[in-house]
């Protein structure tokens, strides 16, 4: 059985990464699952695949991680969709985390940054939703603790179920955990002790 | 459909990071506990679970939340080999505080101080941020966890160099490296979907 984790930072059977990650048994295992869970999904109705790894190749081009970029567009058919997602990640770049703190003494430690808005034609070539999500990504993203009750309401409008939201909010998540733990084991792979 | 923004009702907003207890307010309905099926309950993991709002809401998708618990669990809790737990709950709440996330960073840096002993270390961390002075080993702990979390991700050789100068192994290594990156999921969901309050307020 592939290992996404695996796969994507290069870890052979039999290495001494893959050794190390064996001591984690049930991290290795669950990592794999909830990307199982996500994109090979019981249940379209809050969220389709399309929608899901159209989200994830946004995600990985917003880290600028090409390799994992490419992994996930495998999972999207549609090339007019997929140069939209391309176009989209590529124009959001920005360097993260920002954002405010509730009033007070860590007002001090504020961060400016942009709120994100996708524009046209790539929003139409998306669609309401996706273009939603997108927005949505891009401050989960870079500037989390921004988040605020009407920025689900903007989901919400956009067509987004509570079940829905729940998905896409792991959904991107879990990509911010995925891409660190590759980049992470990447870097040590290429220095042995 | 009932899709809709809950208003979270009066509380007090914590404004500063903390070890208090805090309670966590949700944005978003969760399952009522009567409706939840065994296959919410699978979910869930520990039953005890069902009686909060933040793990009620995420069960709205159950195989997505039983994999990230038992993700969770392993990251933090397998005895065997690698960084002890206090380093484990040192990189989450590093992690926490740079992103920003007063709720996790609370808890984590509750477990970082019960199992470390290094109160005052831990609550520098809070009050200055990661840049706080905490002697070179869990120096270099925290500036993983900040190289991981920046956006785009700044961790390089330079970092596996100085965890390896400050003692870890590779599999103390790896442990920081899934810890910092376990917690950038984590606070994202914490951040999004709900907000924190003082505890009884």
């Amino acid at each position: 059985m592939s290992d996404v984790i695996d796969t994507l930072a290069g870890i052979a059977p039999g290495s001494p990464l893959d050794a190390v990650r064996a001591r984690r048994p049930q991290a290795r295992i669950h990592a794999q699952s909830s990307y199982d869970s996500l994109f090979k999904p019981l249940s379209e109705a809050d969220a389709s695949r399309q929608e899901r790894f159209a989200l994830a190749c946004f995600v990985a081009g917003l880290h600028d991680r090409q390799e994992i970029v490419a992994f996930y567009e495998q999972g999207l058919g549609d090339s007019a969709l997929k140069a939209a997602v391309r176009t989209a990640a590529t124009t959001a770049r920005i360097e993260g985390p920002y954002g405010h703190y509730p009033k007070g003494p860590l007002s001090a430690e504020d961060k400016a940054g942009p709120v994100h808005r996708i524009a046209s034609p790539t929003r139409e070539a998306l669609g309401t939703r996706l273009a939603a999500a997108f927005e949505h990504a891009h401050m989960l993203v870079y500037h989390p603790r921004d988040s605020a009750p009407p920025d689900l309401q903007a989901l919400i409008d956009a067509g987004w179920s509570t079940t829905g939201i729940v998905v896409i909010s792991q959904l991107v998540a879990f990509l911010s955990y995925q891409i660190r733990v590759v980049a992470g084991l990447s870097v040590l792979k290429a220095r042995p002790a | 459909m009932n899709d809709k923004v809950l208003s979270v009702p009066g509380h007090v907003e914590p404004v500063v990071f903390t070890r208090d207890q805090l309670d966590w307010l949700p944005w978003l309905e969760p399952m009522a506990e009567q409706d939840l099926t065994a296959r919410h309950m699978a979910g869930l993991v520990d039953a005890a679970r069902a009686k909060s709002p933040y793990f009620r809401l995420l069960v709205r998708d159950p195989e997505v939340l039983e994999a990230r618990t038992r993700t969770d669990k392993d990251i933090f809790y397998n005895p065997d080999a690698g960084l002890p737990r206090a380093e484990r709950e040192l990189a989450a709440a590093a992690t926490s505080r740079y992103n920003g996330c007063i709720y996790c960073a609370s808890v984590h840096a509750r477990f970082a101080a019960t199992y470390s002993k290094r109160v005052e270390d831990v609550d520098r961390l809070l009050a200055q941020g990661v840049g706080a002075d905490l002697e070179a080993r869990w120096n270099a702990i925290v500036a993983t966890s900040v190289a991981l979390t920046s956006t785009p991700i700044t961790f390089g050789p330079e970092h596996i160099d100085t965890l390896r100068k400050a003692g870890l192994d590779d599999a103390s290594i790896v442990d920081v490296i899934n810890a910092a990156s376990f917690f950038n999921w984590a606070n994202r969901l914490m951040l999004s979907l709900g907000e924190p309050a003082a505890a009884g307020g």
